[in-house]
């Protein structure tokens, strides 16, 4: 083993593994909450097991992991309790509950925090908010084949040991409970009809996200737990629609923050010179990071995704206003227009590109400068002119509309371009034959059907 | 005074003699320390008023996003300065950096509330956490620059009024002044906007400048406030005495004065506190004060308060039984002609679920109301006034039964229960739309007779 592999396994890895540990659980559990929309909870929580801590260190006088464990439990729970009876007894809006609750709590654990420090019990209010990740050290052996001997593996410090557990734990819980878990957070109406107690489920998750808080906050503090109770899920809701996918997402989206942010806080500096910066902090920058190129480059929820939608989407209603308007010149006898003409007539639109579009498409022919539909341009637009006079006959006849209001509606409506709508709406007209301005309904075939034109 | 300790673990409090508390309480502990007193008061006073508006608005938790929101702007503008080279302890250099961020903060909470499908407590909390994780990287950097002077920063945490100067105090006063002063100002443009702001609207009010407006003195405050009470905690200064105070009033302007003066205790009773002990966190004493406040409100106002209000569910329930117990009496002498019988009675409790004592409790009641009179050999004799309540609230039990019957589509064998907890609660008017409805439908509504024939 050489130096540098030796000093990575004593000073970085343990960091970054209980940076990494911390991110995961509270990654994976914080899905629940934001599904719920119980983020705040998570928030509210880890503020106030510090009273319960300090209460836990105060009773019994030591660190025993157990007795955080409990007094943090007792804490998150009693939190959730309280929260339920400002929200209904005093009939406060549940935010409000939630601040007041969590305020009055936290407040209450930096005053204990000061009885501790006065009996010489070692706690710290900014260890409890940015961790101390930095302090975890480990004396890894000499050579690659004692790594994992007992003895080796028994002097990894305890934070990181209590995170493993707790991670195993979160990972357990929710694949055991994952039907129950899923059911309750979409509909905890049904979950109760359907014989889970959803009440019981939703203290069982805040016990957890209560653990989850403590068996974190030595290494990595409260601040990085809020962030990956909610940030990963955030992330992962954005990129996907499935439960599942979105869990394995926020967790993956939860160690890459973990592992990028502890290098970003070490090595970033590093090579400029600097002394290394908090890691728990970077870290929820990562997630932050990560987030906000989910909110930019997602698939289909992303912004870009969406502005090319929307474009896609106006470029297409701006042929069909074309081809429509030349269709209605058409039937007034007007046979081709030119460049300038095509322009007027399509207002807000961009005229040009559609023209392109269609030229492209085959969809209008210009000869010497004179516009006109092409056969399959004609049968293209007769399909949104028939879209368009059914709807107005639609919204006369079923919708109650006056027949001189109907046009914008339907110019608008007319773009809807979906079988099953379209089946739907010609029963609804009773494949009617004429619009209510006694223009004709184009047919689906394309020949033009003399008897509707005369009427 | 001294700068603040490094961390807040180091610290041995002795408690002041009486003599120094009473000086401290009464202001005569020297003018820098009243100067810290009112000025933290004033905070107080201008938390509570202006926390009404965000509470209203329901934005109690932006607030608190806010104030987490401020940390990177102080480390920025300590950042800035320093490598300015101008005086990093300047507080306005440092509160205006915190407005930059914290305004950011909100701004962020926005535009992820209208460009993503997250919905409001996820934007908080993203909002809270990665803002405030940013601005404990930078604390990090600025801690590793050794400068000497980096560790005051913390005061904006955890606030520490003891660590305040003299202008500071004057400043968050003036701050406080300032926002008190705008509130009263648009307290009616604010009271209609929080009320109903499609009205608002409507009328012609610049509904999303008024917005602004209590948007922009939640801000004032909670910087305002940092440094006297820390980021983490600034929220419970706004939103814990308007909540409280809303326990006692309908009205708006007594909630505005209530929330001034819970505000304004609070302020007082945690600087008090802090220049008593000075190493004493003062925002966790003014967080629990007003907490203590909060939970005096909810258990003990008169209208809304827990023991109010239980005290009004007890009554409507000991009313109810006690009308069912007239009931069961007045029907059991319209079918025997007799006075209804102890074991009678004992049947009634069992299908009531009455337990025992509660039963003598009923009887006693409705004794009380001169409803019932004990007959010889412990049987319930109804007088007058029981016969005509029973024979109301036997018609009523009748009316409802009819109704769901014929309008509802229930089963005759499945009305029974539900009728018997509405029986109680029909108003006159909506007895008078029962028997209409019930004619309509040619139902026939027997005499229900108030006197033993």
């Amino acid at each position: 083993m050489n130096e540098a592999m030796h000093n990575f396994l004593s000073i970085d890895l343990l960091p970054m593994l209980a940076g990494t540990l911390a991110a995961v659980t509270c990654g994976l559990l914080g899905n629940f909450l934001v599904l719920r929309r119980l983020s705040l909870m998570g928030d509210a929580i880890s503020h106030s097991v510090l009273p319960g801590l300090v209460m836990a260190f105060l009773i019994t006088g030591m660190r025993s992991p157990i007795a955080m464990f409990g007094g943090a439990a007792i804490a998150g729970v009693v939190t959730v309790v309280l929260v339920e009876l400002v929200k209904k007894l005093g009939r406060v809006e549940p935010g409000a509950a939630m601040g007041v609750v969590f305020s009055v709590l936290f407040a209450l654990g930096v005053l204990l925090i000061e009885r501790a420090a006065a009996r010489q019990v070692d706690l710290d209010a900014d260890c409890v908010l940015h961790g101390q990740l930095e302090t975890l050290f480990w004396f890894p052996p000499g050579d690659w084949g004692q790594l994992f001997s007992f003895t080796t593996l028994s002097e990894v410090p305890r934070q990181v040991v209590t995170l493993i557990v707790m991670t195993i734990a979160a990972v357990v819980f929710v694949a055991l409970l994952f039907k129950e878990l899923r059911i309750a957070a979409f509909d905890p109406a049904l979950a109760t009809t359907l014989g889970y107690n959803a009440g019981m489920l939703h203290y069982l998750l805040m016990i957890f996200v209560a653990a989850a808080t403590v068996a974190s906050f030595e290494a990595v503090g409260s601040i990085l737990v809020i962030a990956m109770l909610v940030c990963p899920a955030a992330t992962a809701r954005l990129l996907t629609d499935r439960l599942r996918s979105q869990i394995v997402c926020s967790v993956v989206v939860a160690g890459v923050s973990g592992i990028g942010g502890y290098v970003a806080a070490t090595a970033l500096p590093a090579a400029f010179g600097l002394e290394a910066v908090n890691a728990a902090g970077m870290m929820t920058v990562v997630a932050a990071l990560l987030l906000v190129i989910a909110i930019v480059f997602a698939p289909q929820r992303g912004i870009i995704a969406r502005r090319l939608h929307q474009r896609r989407l106006g470029r297409t209603v701006a042929l069909d206003d074309m081809l429509a308007a030349l269709y209605r010149l058409e039937e007034a006898g007007t046979e081709s227009v030119d460049k300038a003409q095509l322009a007027t007539l399509q207002r807000g639109h961009k005229a040009d590109h559609a023209l392109d579009q269609a030229r492209k498409q085959l969809l209008v022919a210009s000869v010497s400068g004179a516009i006109q539909l092409t056969e399959a341009g004609r049968a293209a637009a007769r399909q949104i002119i028939r879209r368009h006079r059914q709807w107005e006959r639609y919204l006369v006849d079923q919708a109650g509309f006056a027949a001189d209001h109907v046009h914008e509606p339907a110019e608008q409506l007319e773009h809807i371009n979906s079988a099953a709508v379209q089946r739907n709406l010609a029963a609804a007209t009773k494949q009617a034959s004429v619009d209510p301005h006694g223009r004709p309904v184009p047919n689906n075939n394309g020949d033009d059907d003399p008897e509707s034109a005369t009427h | 005074m001294s700068s603040a300790p490094s961390s807040i673990t180091n610290v041995t409090d002795e408690w002041p003699g009486w003599s120094q508390i009473f000086e401290t309480l009464t202001f005569q502990a020297g003018f820098n320390t009243n100067l810290v007193i009112v000025g933290t008061s004033l905070l107080g006073i201008a938390a509570g008023i202006v926390g009404v508006f965000a509470l209203l608005r329901k934005r109690a938790l932006m607030s608190d996003a806010l104030s987490h929101a401020t940390l990177p702007g102080i480390g920025l503008a300590y950042l800035t300065v320093t490598a300015l080279g101008g005086s990093a302890r300047s507080l306005p250099v440092l509160l205006t950096g915190a407005t930059i961020t914290g305004v950011l903060g909100v701004v962020c909470i926005q535009l992820l509330l209208r460009h993503t499908r997250l919905r409001e407590d996820a934007s908080i909390g993203i909002v809270l956490s990665v803002f405030f994780g940013v601005g404990i990287v930078l604390l990090s950097v600025i801690q590793s620059m050794q400068t000497g002077t980096a560790a005051g920063l913390n005061r904006f945490i955890y606030g520490q009024t003891a660590a305040m100067s003299m202008s500071d105090a004057v400043l968050m006063g003036a701050i406080a002044m300032l926002a008190v002063a705008a509130t009263v100002a648009l307290l009616k443009e604010f009271a209609l906007v929080c009320f109903n702001d499609a009205f608002a609207t409507v009328d012609g009010w610049p509904v999303s400048f008024i917005d602004l407006l209590m948007m922009a003195l939640v801000v004032l405050v909670t910087v305002a406030g940092l440094q006297a009470v820390g980021l983490i905690l600034v929220v419970a200064m706004l939103i814990i005495p308007a909540v409280s105070a809303r326990f006692w009033t309908q009205r708006l302007w007594v909630l505005v004065v209530l929330a001034a003066l819970i505000g304004g205790a609070s302020g007082y009773c945690g600087s008090v506190m802090s220049a008593l002990l000075p190493r004493k966190p003062a925002g966790s004493v003014i967080v629990l004060t007003s907490g203590v406040l909060f939970a005096v409100s909810m258990v003990c106002a008169p209208q809304r308060g827990v023991i109010a209000m239980s005290i009004r569910q007890l009554r409507v329930r000991l009313r109810i039984a006690g009308e069912h117990l007239v009931e069961a009496a007045y029907e059991y002498e319209l079918e025997h002609d007799a006075a209804l019988q102890r074991d009678i009675l004992r049947a009634v409790a069992r299908r009531r679920a009455w337990p025992a004592w509660l039963g003598s409790v009923i009887v006693w009641w409705a004794r009380q109301r001169g409803l019932i009179r004990g007959d010889s050999g412990g049987a319930i004799a109804l007088t007058d006034a029981g016969r005509r309540d029973g024979a109301r609230i036997s018609r009523n039990h009748y009316l409802w039964e009819q109704y769901l019957i014929s309008y509802a589509d229930i089963a005759p064998s499945h009305v029974d229960w539900s009728v018997d907890q509405v029986e109680h609660v029909l108003s006159d008017a909506l007895i008078d739309e029962l028997e209409a409805a019930l004619r309509k439908r040619g139902v026939e509504i027997p005499q229900f007779q108030a006197v033993r024939t």
